[in-house]
């Protein structure tokens, strides 16, 4: 599959798909989005680059094994629950807001973060998977 | 109250953790639990007869009704002194017992928590708690029956008498939940005022039966009765305090706390004098065929039970102080036995009284203890057990109905158990002292002070009845709603009738003893009968059930996928399309559904030929690339549908299957022809069938009337809520995050899973 | 066309079925994954199913104007498609562990491993 095209385009492919998910990601509360796609589409971009420039390329890449997104997604998606609970006095998984507009994600709140922490254990999981597989495959 | 039933809850825990430690040493100091609890109880008797009733209340589960409510009053009061002071001199009499035995300290930990849920039971005002102290009687009992978990039939006994009390505590909860959804109540203080309520509700039978069944199951009655003999097989201070003085008793005690509230109705007095008559009766010539010294009091503990059970039936004030009176009368004397009979098997190393013989001689003050005992078991003045069986024959006497025929009933069981409480008590002691029981040694006092102490009681309190009349009768009788000041225990009633009965009975059972001999061939005699008693029946049953489900088990558990997923999948369609075909309105109105676009056509088609494909194609390759068109066929359906979410998502995944399957599938199995062509066709049969079912059970649910009321609230307070616009997003990362997050974490494990299956080697040392 | 959608499903329903049934691995996996996919159909079915009228308030207001899709099936198939590709690839591992180490790709040989080892 290490076809000189994939190749050359998998070198311009995966910052755009990257920054893609990030997009589908960020725009998740407002538009079609959100953590689940936007990390599957990350996910596609990376198994994208490793059948182009091999798996130890990617993984050099990502400097570390994607297997730890998974419990920093976790951490974070839990943080973003129980922010309320220890600062605020609130149930679990209250929803925190910033007063206000900013100018690209509209409101920023701890839903967001949650999103973020999906995003991240998606990514973990499925090249976790991926990764593991074609190696021992 | 709370503190002293936690106390040997936490004198148990301890144990656990301290008692490798102490290695079975300074057990006696074991025994100043019960005594402490034996004198902070004691404190209270001076208020009880006063007619004070001491309450305290712990909130536990308010919202269900359920608390830690305590009462003590008369009753209670009775009971407490009984499972400490027995306690006690049981804890003292196990130092000694016991002494060396690898696993003192667990026997111990067991008895202490017997000790504390029974005083639970006895104090709690709750019936839910009282539940809950009940099964952790039976639970203790359990531990303590097959203390000796080494020996087969043992744990055979513990076995049976736990199913036996624990089918009987469920029957309490159901009881108690039935009295409570009628009171509004589980407090019994509270109940006794709802009497006729509770009279006049059509269950109140069905909740009686099921009181019954606790009690009779704990309190081994005919015909639960098999449990306690079997239960024999626990230690012997085991027996003297579970099996014959408390535990056993908590059916006596339940029937009477409870007797304000569901009794003085036909059907309870007359079920409980029946029982109780076949009960003693039943088991008191049971004994006439044991050898075994233990299985001889046991039966003569059941004939107790049954003469407790017959007098509550009766349920008048004499018959209540007749069995408040025996209820001591028998703790006195049957632990006495009981522990007697322990000294004689440490002793002389055998219980079997064909051969026990003349020892006096070497044990005497252990003599005098079973001496005693038996006096008082055979009701011969001045001890209290003479006391006790006036007041029985006196309130048989005055029965409405067939007092004849009962008053002939008891005075039999008399009879018989004077016979058993001499054989138990005095036969061991009496004649020539055979050579085998020459070197018996006299025990450590620990061992024989505690019977001397109780049977000596049993002659101090029929001498001067006084001591127990005002503080423990009295107060007991009074507990129950009825006027205790009338009642006036003595020795001597006059000469009358009653004192004629009891002449005769003395006599008879003494001739009786003289006559009949113990012996092996009368107790294998009786062994022949075994085939229609109540244990064979209900064991045969179990192995009944036992094959029967190992049947079953084989039958449908056969090891086969196929086989498991027809039975799920048939069992289905019939109940289904039964039901369906029964029930359903077949009004599909075709006009509220879309008309169908050419879009959707051709995408079904597509989806069509794919399904196809996969299914029937023999190249593995072909299938899953199939597979993925049928992913993409739906994604295209998700976006005519307006779910631009699930296309995205469904189409991801889809691509990532795909790449999975390629990958791995050089390293998975070929296709092989396995099934013939009729398994196809039955299983093409049975799947189209299934998804027809399928089809028709949406076009009957479409025809309902939706309730989008979730839908709508979400959607409606989306943006206002939660400051989101794509509804589907905000539902999962705001509305119903938690799931999100319970969702994200079983995804991780899927992954640490697949990771483990293939990275994880074993180290070296690991491998088998 | 919800008729079609209820056909579609049936079709779906009985293929995975008809391949559960079969004794080969793979066919296994195939199966539970269509098995699956009709599943999410039929959650979906069984909501609101409009056309052209996605689960998101219009830029311009805070409530929805007109019929929208219902959003809560869409959520629940979101995470069962998720979790179903974590499901799918344990399982195919696992199948690819059990052929290695029992080497038959029969199922029905499958039935008796646990009585030896």
């Amino acid at each position: 599959m290490k076809t000189i095209i994939l190749r050359t385009a998998s070198t311009y492919l995966l910052p755009v798909l990257l920054m893609f998910s990030i997009f589908i990601l960020l725009r998740g509360h407002y538009s079609p989005g959100g953590g689940f796609v936007g990390g599957l589409i990350a996910s596609i971009a990376f198994v994208l680059h490793s059948f182009a420039r091999g798996l130890d390329n990617t993984k050099e890449l990502l400097r570390m094994h994607p297997g730890f997104l998974m419990p920093i997604g976790l951490a974070l998606a839990f943080m973003a629950g129980v922010t309320p609970v220890l600062f605020f006095d609130l149930p679990f998984m209250t929803g925190l807001w910033y007063p206000g507009h900013l100018p690209v994600l509209g409101s920023l709140g701890t839903a967001l973060f949650f999103d973020l922490g999906v995003y991240l254990v998606v990514v973990g999981v499925t090249l976790t998977i991926i990764f593991t597989i074609s190696e021992s495959a | 109250m709370l503190f002293a039933i936690l106390l040997g809850f936490a004198f148990s825990l301890f144990l656990v953790f301290a008692g490798k430690f102490f290695k079975g040493n300074f057990s006696i100091l074991a025994a100043g639990i019960p005594l402490a609890l034996f004198v902070y109880f004691s404190q209270f008797i001076g208020r009880i007869s006063n007619g004070e009733v001491i309450t305290e209340f712990h909130s536990w589960i308010p919202s269900f009704g359920v608390n830690l409510g305590f009462t003590l009053d008369g009753l209670s009061l009775l009971f407490s002194l009984m499972i400490t002071g027995i306690g006690f001199l049981v804890f003292v009499y196990t130092s000694a017992y016991m002494k060396n035995h690898k696993y003192l300290d667990r026997f111990y930990g067991y008895l202490s928590m017997f000790m504390a849920a029974m005083l639970g039971l006895v104090l709690s005002d709750n019936l839910i708690s009282l539940f809950v102290f009940w099964e952790l009687t039976s639970i203790s009992s359990f531990f303590l029956i097959g203390f000796n978990n080494t020996s087969r039939k043992s744990r055979k006994s513990a076995i049976i008498s736990l199913a036996v009390t624990g089918i009987g505590g469920l029957s309490l909860l159901v009881g108690s939940l039935f009295l409570g959804s009628i009171t509004g109540t589980y407090s019994i203080t509270e109940m006794l005022s709802m009497n006729p309520e509770i009279f006049s509700n059509p269950y109140y039978i069905l909740i009686v039966l099921l009181i019954f069944g606790a009690a009779f199951t704990k309190s081994a009655q005919f015909p639960f009765h098999f449990w306690l003999p079997g239960a024999m097989k626990a230690p012997t201070p085991v027996s003297t305090y579970l099996h014959s003085a408390t535990m056993v008793k908590a059916g006596i005690y339940l029937l009477m706390r409870l007797t304000p509230v569901l009794g003085d109705h036909e059907f309870w007095n007359t079920t409980l004098i029946i029982v109780g008559a076949i009960t003693m009766v039943y088991s008191a010539i049971h004994t006439l065929f044991r050898t075994d010294l233990k299985g001889i009091l046991a039966y003569s503990t059941i004939a107790a039970l049954g003469i407790l059970v017959f007098l509550i039936g009766q349920g008048t004030k004499e018959a209540l102080t007749a069995a408040a009176v025996f209820i001591i009368v028998h703790a006195l004397y049957k632990a006495t036995l009981f522990l007697v009979t322990g000294i004689i098997d440490h002793q002389a190393g055998t219980r079997d009284t064909t051969v026990l013989r003349g020892l006096r001689k070497v044990l005497f003050p252990v003599a005098i203890a079973g001496f005693l005992a038996a006096l008082s078991s055979a009701g011969i003045p001045p001890t209290i057990g003479f006391i006790g069986k006036e007041l029985t024959y006196e309130s048989t006497f005055h029965l409405e109905n067939m007092a004849v025929l009962f008053m002939a009933l008891i005075i039999i069981t008399k009879i018989l158990l004077l016979y058993a409480g001499f054989v138990a008590g005095i036969k061991p002691f009496a004649g020539a002292l055979p050579d085998r029981f020459v070197k018996t040694r006299m025990p450590s006092p620990l061992l024989w002070v505690p019977p001397v102490l109780l049977a000596v009681a049993g002659i101090v309190f029929g001498i001067f009845p006084g001591l127990i009349e005002g503080s423990l009768v009295k107060p007991l009788v009074s507990s129950m709603r009825l006027n205790g000041e009338e009642i006036h225990l003595k020795i001597f009633h006059g000469f009358n009738i009653i004192l004629l009965l009891s002449v005769i009975t003395i006599a008879a059972g003494t001739i009786l003893y003289f006559i009949i001999k113990p012996t092996k061939k009368l107790e294998i005699w009786i062994g022949k009968f075994e085939k229609f008693s109540p244990q064979t029946l209900i064991t045969n049953g179990w192995t009944f059930f036992y094959k029967f489900s190992n049947i079953w088990t084989n039958i449908f558990q056969n090891g086969y996928l196929r086989n498991y997923v027809s039975t799920i999948m048939v069992f289905t369609i019939v109940l289904i399309g039964y039901t369906f075909f029964t029930t359903a309105t077949y009004s599909v109105d075709f006009n509220t559904f879309s008309p169908i676009t050419v879009y959707e056509a051709v995408t079904s088609i597509v989806m069509l030929i794919a399904i196809g494909y996969t299914v029937f194609t023999r190249s593995r390759l072909a299938a899953v690339a199939a597979m993925g068109i049928i992913g993409y066929a739906i994604c295209i359906l998700f976006v005519i549908y307006s779910a631009p979410d699930l296309a995205m998502t469904q189409f991801s995944i889809d691509t990532l299957t795909v790449i999975l399957f390629v990958l791995v599938l050089y390293k998975l199995p070929k296709y092989l022809k396995l099934s013939d062509y009729k398994m196809r066709i039955k299983d093409g049969v049975l799947s189209l069938a299934f998804g027809t079912i399928i089809t028709l059970l949406i076009l009957e649910v479409l025809a309902e009337p939706k309730n989008s009321a979730v839908s709508d609230y979400y959607a409606e307070n989306a943006y206002i809520l939660a400051h989101g616009k794509n509804v589907v997003n905000v539902i999962l990362v705001d509305f119903r995050g938690a799931d999100t997050m319970i969702e994200i974490s079983v995804l991780a494990i899927a992954a640490i899973g697949v990771f483990a299956l293939l990275k994880l080697r074993l180290k070296k040392s690991d491998q088998r | 066309m919800e008729v079609l959608l209820a056909i579609m499903i049936g079709v779906l329903y009985a293929a995975g079925i008809y391949m559960i049934l079969r004794r080969s691995l793979v066919k296994l996996i195939l199966g539970i994954i269509i098995l699956g996919n009709g599943a999410n159909l039929l959650i979906f079915l069984l909501g609101r199913v409009v056309k052209g009228s996605p689960p998101i308030i219009p830029a311009d207001s805070d409530v929805f104007q007109s019929i929208y899709a219902d959003p809560v099936p869409q959520a629940l198939i979101l995470t069962a498609i998720v979790i179903s590709f974590g499901l799918q690839s344990f399982a195919i591992i696992l199948v690819k562990r059990a052929y290695k180490v029992v080497k038959t790709d029969d199922l029905d040989e499958m039935n008796a491993i646990d009585k030896d080892s």
